[in-house]
Parts: structure tokens; C-alpha cells; sequence
């Protein structure tokens, strides 16, 4: 065992020194093998933040939330409909929610406008998120004009403006108190747009979807554990589908690396036919060269994972990000928590470097078995 | 599910291992029928340089499949929460029937692999290439098993469609359709008296063979008998004491970080010691010829005793992970 | 009397087999070589000398024939057997030299010995005597392109000796010096005579066919021995 590892080190040692002497003609390759790490990791990466994202912000949502719905459409829900969910076993609390899209034509985008749920907002205030203040050039103090279901122009001062490290659910959040909100929407006390319910034993969300379902025939229960779902598939098929475009950059690559290992300059080939003179075997070149194949594909990995790590987490991946959040008027300003994921690294490792070295398996062996007698002839 | 990336990468690893692969079992084909060591023609020292090419494909295939192997396992953890009812990988992989066994086959192709490995180590080892026909008829089998594991794969995949909201109007969907997150385990008393009786007979067989110097193949049969029974254990008791749970069987949660990983540390050493058990097995019966035997003199001990100690390593593991539990499970 | 070292029978070598264009370079060579003798071949461009060279030298298999080396017969060996038996029994000095540029003198030299993997600081201690012996020490760490002529060829000779082949083989090697270099390296090789060596020269040179110390003198013509 020993001896084939001090073997390996005197074959690292001259696969190191033939780099070296050869690293103009090897740089170009090198550079295109980074790119592709750089560009497949910063997508890995960068869908993986979102997902973590999405799953730390469900943590807080509601276990189920309740729709009514009319005729297929979404419809408001009776106050009466809180009370008659009270009564369920399991259930631990009900309430009424208001919110709803505002859409104002001067940034030419939806506001969500929430009534919430944990604070009171005095009447005539608003509180917005930074990237409402951030379209509308807006400064806490400052009114905004509001044109409510009837026509009519509702003045409102803004109170606050949300932090930005909240952005990513709050940047085109209106919080406005309950009696502004029913004014500007035209929507009458005893009517709510949904109704939240919080459950206490997990397992026991669906029973109680159910028991809802019997008692309300016409409502739509939406367990958070569905949203998860909904949002991890939706954010594993747009990673998919960016990808699936990157399979065409993919073959070039590996046809390129194919094309650099059989194009054997006549130097090389006579170094390797020296070196079959000499005493190597055919194993101790194919060893050599693989090693060659395993520094370019370590070093290409490590430095396109680094850029690529850099690239999302220092600057959110300008490169692929709209893809990847959505299409929005609004989008919000914001940095994503650094995350690695093995998962992550080992599909990595197979969508770059497995490819890499399938492709040069053949010319590097064609390259091996040089014939000994070759330099003599 | 086709497009999620790990998916992705998991179809991309096998369609090279089999672009890869099929050559090499035309390869064998030609070479099962041309291969005449003592003539000095042209067409033998191709033969001779192209095995070297097909011994090289045969590593990169055990490399990538054993990493594939591994991301398969995380992925179906990962892929749980998508289905309802499934808690982790165990039920992910019974979301449709081809789960599991896209699993099984890629421990079966693992197997080969190295067993492949082995006897292509050995053979290199005596000047007359003694086992080179039986080594390529081994390939002609390791061929269908990974075009079959491929296949089996895809299906799963393709099966694969998870619960989530599809319509905007449609309320709660499917409320019948779970998936079992349970593996069914044996009763642990009796999982353990098979593990240690099996294992400890292995360890004693191998122990046997060292002193010996007979007794290898039976060694080998055991340490092919080890690795299910000590699969089972897992199941049936060595995860309920890890996971201090009465009821979670998962093989594979052992994996995953919030265990600490322990589940490399049991896998590691019972894999490697079934796989050099099961690769001394393939090999023996067919290593007859005389060139063969010093060769075989020196290997056949040293793989005994690394698969021996490996296995000991295990049941320490095992016994150690159950003494130190928190759960109690007999008595 | 010195005990046959290599031995050939019946050795014929076909150079593409099976096209129109396949020719025999060695057709049918029987050829005794003793341990410790000082062998030259001659012969036209064309003889077969340089391809009887490799089969001697266990470059390369023969298509026929038998070739046996100290007593085992390694015309069936395997490549990796046969470079085995290479690596331990023969040096080879190029007509060319073909030391590896980029590299220094002294890892030129020690190439050989990597597969082999000898402790590090022994190969070394062992190359540098080599290259004393031979008056390069003072140049062992310059690149190989910096070397004159006769450097380079006693650069290529501490190579072949590396592994302390009892067989030493050049092929053509005074076809790149000048008379004086020429006798230097006849020098050489009479030093390696007196190790006890087994020297295989082939050369068209009437310097080397005329030196003393060439105990035999094997004339080739079309691929067969005819002198």
C-alpha cells in the first residue's frame, strides 16, 4: 500500500512539472471548465438559497389557510364561517384575514395591502415596504394618494417604511388599519378576504382539512405543507429547465475537452514515447494522465465553485436571478444566506467533471499506448 | 420529475456509464473470440492495449456509480417532502414499485463492479493473463445489469409525480393516496441473534481461513450472507436504537447530518467488507492455473484478513451504537 | 566462457500486418549474445538493425520466433511484464538522445526509476553518483536543452544506467559526434565492459566497427543475419 502511494507521488510530481511546462496550451481549456462550474454552481447555488428561503418563511405561515370559493372563483368569507370553525377539535385558533392587490398606475405595479394581524395601524397611516418607497420615491412623512372601489381619493400618510433586510416578503407590502382598508376596497364589515386557521399537532392538519370540508362545503382549505411542496417543485423545475439550456454549452464543452486530450502535439507524443522507452507501462502513463485530468478537473471545480459562491452570495447573481425568482414589476432588493448543500456538490461534480473525464477516458488511453519502439523508428 | 437537477444528474451518470459500457462488451465479444496470448500478431497486441482502455472504463463506472449510488439515497430524502406521507427516503422510494429496486440494482452493480475489479487486479498480476476470459465473461454480465439498472431508474423517475397543487380551483387533493413511510422490520431480538450468529460465523470463518489456509470460498459465501442480514439489523433494530425511536426503521436517515453521520461509519466498513468477501468468491474458482497460484498465495490472505477485520469492526459498531442508546428494546 | 544472455529463434517482425504495404523487417534472425561481450550491429539503412535492436531489447514483441532473456523466454509476455523485464534488464541509449526537455538533467535521469517508486532520497544519491561518474555533476541541475552534444549523450548514458541494467543498448551513437566525443564515448563503453556489463551497439560508424573493444560483429542485410 505504501509503495503505491509513494508511486502516486512520483507520478503527481511529473504530472505537476508537465503542467507547468505546458500551461499556455492547457490555459484555454481550463479557463472554459471554470466557466462551466461557475455557471452550473451559480445556478445550484443560487436555487438552493431561494429554497431555504422559502422553506424558513413558511415556517411562519399558517397551517392552513381558507378560501372561499363561488362558482370555481375566489369569493370573500362570511364572519360567520370563524365561528363555525371555532368549534372543531384541534383547531387552535381562527381568524379573519384582509388583504388584497392594489394596483397603482403611477409605478404600474400590484401593491399586496394587508390588514395585520399582529400590530394596529391608527387610521390615515400606512406602513410600505422598500420597494413600494423605493418606485414611488417616497419618504416616511410623505402622503399618498390612494383611489379607493368608489372612485374617491383616499389620502394616507406614510408611518414607516419597512426594513430592507425584510424585502423579500415585504418589499410591495401596504399595511394599512382595518377601517382603511374596508374604505378603500368598498368591503363591508362581516365579510373576510380568507380565514387562517393554526393547528397544534402537525399530523393532524389533513383530518382537520377534512372535518372544515364537511362543515363548509364551499370553501378550499390550503395546507402550508401544499405550499412547500408547490414551492420546492416549482423552484426544482425552473433550476431543470436553466439546466436543460446549459446542455448545449455541456456538449461543446466535453467536445472540446475530447478534442484537447486526442490533439497530442508531436512534442507531447514523443515525450510520451520516451517515456514508454524508458520503463513506464502503458498503466503508469494512463495513471499519469488521469492524474493530469484530476489537478485540471480539481482545480477548474474548486475556483468555479468559489466565483460561483461569490458571484450569488456577495452579489445575487445578477447573471441568472430573473430566471430563476419569477417575472415581477417589484423585484425585491435582496441578499440571500450563504448555503452549501452536499446534494448540491455532488450533482455538481456530475454535470462537470464526470462528463470531463468520460470524455477524455479514450484519447487518453489512445495516447498511453504509444508504442515503446516508437522513438526508435 | 424529470427536470429536478440531481434527477438530472443521476440520468446523465448512467447514460456514460452505459455509453461507456457497451463498447466494452463488444469488446469482449471480440476479445473472447480472437485472444491468443502467444502470438506475437498484430491483432493480439491490439487486444492486449484495448484491455487496458476497458479496465479504466470499468473504474470510472464503479467511481461514478458509487457516487450515484449515494446521491440517489439523498435525493430520495430530499425529495420526501414532495409526496405526501413520506417522511424520508424510504418513502419516496415507495411512491411506485420501481424504487426500490432501482435501488437494489445499483448495490448489484456495484457489486460487480468490484468484483470486476478484483479479478482484473489479480489477473494483471501473472504473466499469462490466466484469467482474462473469465473476466470478460464477467463484463458480459455486468453489461444488461447496468443497461437493466438504467432502465429501471428512468422508470422510477418517470413515475415519480409529486402532490402538489395543480389546480386553482381543485380543493384538498387526494387525501387517500399516502405513501408508506414504514419499512416493515423484524422483531429485534430475533434480528439480532441472526446478525450476530451470521456475522460472528464470518468472522470466525475468515479467522478459520488465515489459520488454515482453506476455507476461503466458505468465507466468501458467508461475507455475500452478511450484507443482507446486516442490512435487516439495520433495519430492524441498529436504527430504532440510533434514531431512539421505537418505530423509525430508515436505513438511510442514518446518513444525514442531524445523526451525526453515523451511518457512513456502519456502511463503510460492511460494503467494503462484503464487496472484497464477495470479489474473492467470483474470483477463486477460477484461478486455477499455476501462474496464478504464488500470486494467489499472497492476496488470498490479505483480502481474508481485510474483509475479517472490517466485519469485526462492525459488529463492534453495532453493538456499540445499541449498548449506548437511550432506547431500550429487550426486556 | 560466458554464458548466452540473450537468445533469439526463428525471430521475424512484420511492420504493417495485414495492408498491402506489410513488409518483414526481421525475417527469421537466430542470434546468440554473450553476457559481458561488447555486440555490434551493421548493416545498410533498411537492414533491420534498429528493429532487431527491440526485440532484443524487449522494446517490442517479434509477430514469430522465440526470444529469451537470462534463460526465460519473453516473446509471449505481456507489456506489463515485458517492461518489467525491460526496466531490470537494459539501458537504451538513443541515437537521438530524446532526454526530455523542460526538465533538468538529473530528473532526466531519474525518470526511469518513477514507476518504481525507490525512496526518494536514495534515487537521488544514486543519480548524482551516476552523472559524477560520468563528469556531469556540475550540470545536473540545467535543463537538458542547455547541454552540448557529448553532454547530452552521457546525460542519456547516467539515464540508461539508472536502474543498473546488465545490458546496456545504443543505437547509433556517434552518428551525431565528432571523432573526438566519438572515442570519449567508446571510453565509456569500455568502462562498462569492465563493470561486467553487456553492450549492444548498432552503428554504421567505421570508427566503432574498427575499435578494440567490440568483441563481435553481426552484419544484417533485408532482415537477415548474413555476417
Amino acid at each position: 500500500m505504501r509503495h503505491w502511494i509513494a508511486r502516486q507521488r512520483y507520478l503527481i510530481d511529473y504530472t505537476v512539472a508537465a503542467l507547468a511546462r505546458r500551461m499556455a496550451k492547457n490555459a484555454g481549456l481550463v479557463a472554459v471548465y471554470t466557466a462551466l462550474v461557475f455557471v452550473v454552481a451559480s445556478v445550484l447555488l443560487y436555487s438552493h438559497a431561494l429554497k431555504r428561503e422559502a422553506g424558513f418563511l413558511l415556517q411562519g405561515a399558517p397551517e392552513v389557510v381558507l378560501q372561499k370559493l363561488t362558482a370555481g372563483r375566489h369569493d370573500l368569507v362570511p364572519a360567520d364561517y370563524v365561528e363555525k370553525l371555532q368549534g372543531i377539535r384541534g383547531v387552535r385558533s381562527v381568524q379573519g384575514r384582509l388583504w388584497g392587490y392594489y394596483f397603482d398606475p403611477l409605478a404600474a405595479a400590484n401593491f399586496t395591502v394587508m390588514v395585520p394581524p399582529d400590530r394596529v395601524i391608527p387610521a390615515g397611516s400606512i406602513v410600505i415596504g422598500e420597494g413600494i418607497a423605493r418606485t414611488r420615491g417616497a419618504a416616511e412623512g410623505d402622503v399618498m394618494a390612494m383611489r379607493g372601489s368608489d372612485g374617491a381619493l383616499i389620502l394616507l400618510r406614510i408611518a414607516e417604511i419597512l426594513p430592507r433586510d425584510a424585502n423579500i416578503v415585504t418589499a410591495d407590502l401596504l399595511l394599512v388599519g382595518e377601517a382603511d382598508f374596508r374604505a378603500l376596497f368598498g368591503i363591508t364589515p362581516g365579510l373576510y378576504t380568507d380565514v387562517v386557521l393554526s393547528v397544534a399537532q402537525p399530523r393532524e392538519v389533513r383530518t382537520i382539512a377534512e372535518k372544515v370540508l364537511l362543515r363548509l362545503p364551499d370553501t378550499r382549505p390550503v395546507l402550508r405543507e401544499e405550499i412547500l411542496r408547490t414551492y420546492e417543485a416549482v423552484f426544482d423545475w425552473r433550476e431543470g429547465i436553466v439546466l436543460m439550456l446549459l446542455v448545449g454549452a455541456g456538449l461543446a464543452f466535453v467536445i472540446l475537452a475530447w478534442e484537447k486530450a486526442s490533439g497530442l502535439s508531436a512534442d507531447e507524443q514523443r515525450e510520451i514515447g520516451v517515456l514508454k522507452a524508458v520503463g513506464w507501462e502503458t498503466g503508469d502513463v494512463l495513471t499519469m494522465k488521469l492524474w493530469e485530468g484530476a489537478l485540471v478537473s480539481g482545480f477548474a471545480f474548486l475556483a468555479g465553485f468559489s466565483l460561483a459562491y461569490w458571484h450569488v452570495f456577495t452579489f445575487s447573481a445578477p447573471l441568472f436571478a430573473p430566471v430563476l425568482k419569477g417575472w415581477s414589476v417589484l423585484y425585491p432588493d435582496f441578499r440571500l444566506t450563504p448555503a452549501v448543500d452536499g446534494l448540491q456538490l455532488a450533482s455538481l461534480f456530475l454535470f462537470t467533471v464526470v462528463p470531463y473525464v468520460a470524455a477524455t477516458l479514450v484519447p487518453v488511453w489512445r495516447a498511453a499506448v504509444t508504442d515503446p519502439d516508437r522513438v526508435m523508428r | 420529475m424529470l427536470f429536478h437537477p440531481a434527477i438530472m444528474a443521476l440520468l446523465l451518470a448512467d447514460a456514460l456509464t452505459l455509453i461507456l459500457l457497451l463498447p466494452a462488451g463488444l469488446f469482449a465479444l471480440r476479445l473472447l473470440r480472437h485472444w491468443d496470448l502467444n502470438s506475437g500478431s498484430a491483432r493480439q497486441i491490439r487486444l492486449e492495449r484495448q484491455t487496458y482502455l476497458v479496465a479504466t472504463v470499468l473504474g470510472f463506472v464503479f467511481a461514478v456509480q458509487l457516487l450515484s449510488l449515494l446521491l440517489l439515497v439523498f435525493t430520495a430524502d430530499r425529495l420526501a417532502v414532495q409526496f405526501v406521507g413520506a417522511m424520508c427516503a424510504v418513502g419516496t422510494f415507495n411512491v411506485n414499485p420501481f424504487g426500490f429496486p432501482a435501488l437494489f440494482l445499483k448495490l448489484a452493480l456495484f457489486f460487480l463492479a468490484s468484483a470486476w475489479l478484483f479479478m482484473n487486479h489479480v489477473d494483471n498480476r501473472a504473466p499469462d493473463y490466466p484469467l482474462t476470459r473469465v473476466k470478460y465473461g464477467l463484463l458480459l454480465i455486468v453489461l444488461p445489469v447496468a443497461a437493466l439498472a438504467a432502465v429501471v431508474q428512468v422508470r422510477y423517475f418517470l413515475g415519480l409525480r409529486a402532490d402538489v397543487i395543480t389546480s386553482c380551483c381543485g380543493s384538498l387533493f387526494s387525501g387517500e393516496k399516502t405513501v408508506t413511510a414504514e419499512l416493515a422490520g423484524m422483531p429485534p431480538l430475533q434480528a439480532m441473534i441472526g446478525f450476530y450468529s451470521v456475522l460472528g460465523a464470518t468472522v470466525l470463518g475468515g479467522l478459520f481461513a488465515l489459520w488454515r489456509r482453506r476455507g476461503a470460498l466458505v468465507f466468501s459465501a458467508l461475507s455475500a450472507l452478511a450484507f443482507p442480514v446486516a442490512i435487516a439489523a439495520v433495519i430492524a433494530f441498529l436504527s430504532l436504537y440510533i434514531y431512539e425511536h421505537p418505530h423509525h426503521h430508515c436505513p438511510f436517515c442514518l446518513l444525514k447530518a442531524e445523526y451525526g453521520y453515523v451511518g457512513y461509519l456502519v456502511y463503510l466498513p460492511l460494503f467494503a467488507a462484503s464487496a472484497l468477501g464477495v470479489a474473492l468468491g467470483v474470483t477463486l474458482p477460477f484461478a486455477r492455473a499455476a501462474t496464478l497460484a504464488p500470486v494467489m498465495a499472497r492476496i488470498t490472505p490479505r483480502v481474508v484478513a481485510m474483509a475479517t477485520g472490517l466485519f469485526m469492526l462492525c459488529m463492534v459498531l453495532f453493538t456499540w451504537f445499541s449498548w449506548r442508546s437511550n432506547l431500550v428494546l429487550l426486556g | 566462457m560466458s554464458e548466452a544472455f540473450i537468445e533469439l529463434r526463428g525471430v521475424r517482425k512484420a511492420y504493417n500486418e495485414g495492408l498491402p504495404n506489410q513488409f518483414w523487417a526481421v525475417d527469421g534472425v537466430d542470434l546468440t549474445l554473450e553476457r559481458g561481450r561488447v555486440t555490434l550491429l551493421t548493416g545498410p539503412s533498411g537492414s533491420g538493425k534498429t528493429t532487431l535492436l527491440t526485440l532484443l531489447g524487449c522494446l517490442a514483441r517479434p509477430t514469430e520466433g522465440r526470444v529469451r532473456v537470462a534463460g526465460q523466454d519473453v516473446s509471449s509476455l505481456p507489456e506489463r511484464f515485458l517492461t518489467e523485464q525491460r526496466r531490470h534488464n537494459f539501458g537504451f541509449v538513443f541515437q537521438q538522445f530524446n532526454l526530455i526537455r523542460g526538465l533538468s538533467v538529473l530528473d532526466n535521469v531519474m525518470l526511469p526509476a518513477f514507476p518504481l517508486a525507490p525512496p526518494h532520497g536514495e534515487l537521488r544519491s544514486r543519480a548524482l553518483q551516476l552523472l559524477g561518474e560520468l563528469g556531469l555533476e556540475h550540470r545536473s541541475d540545467a535543463r537538458v536543452e542547455w547541454l552540448s552534444g557529448g553532454e547530452a549523450q552521457r546525460a542519456a548514458i547516467a539515464r540508461a544506467l539508472i536502474n543498473d541494467p546488465p545490458v546496456v543498448i545504443a543505437d547509433e551513437p556517434t552518428a551525431n559526434l565528432d571523432t573526438h566525443l566519438s572515442k570519449a564515448f567508446l571510453a565509456i563503453v569500455e568502462r562498462l565492459k569492465d563493470e561486467g556489463r553487456t553492450v549492444i551497439l548498432s552503428s554504421h560508424d567505421a570508427l566503432v566497427a574498427e575499435a578494440t573493444i567490440v568483441d563481435r560483429i553481426v552484419s544484417l542485410r533485408d532482415g537477415k543475419v548474413v555476417g
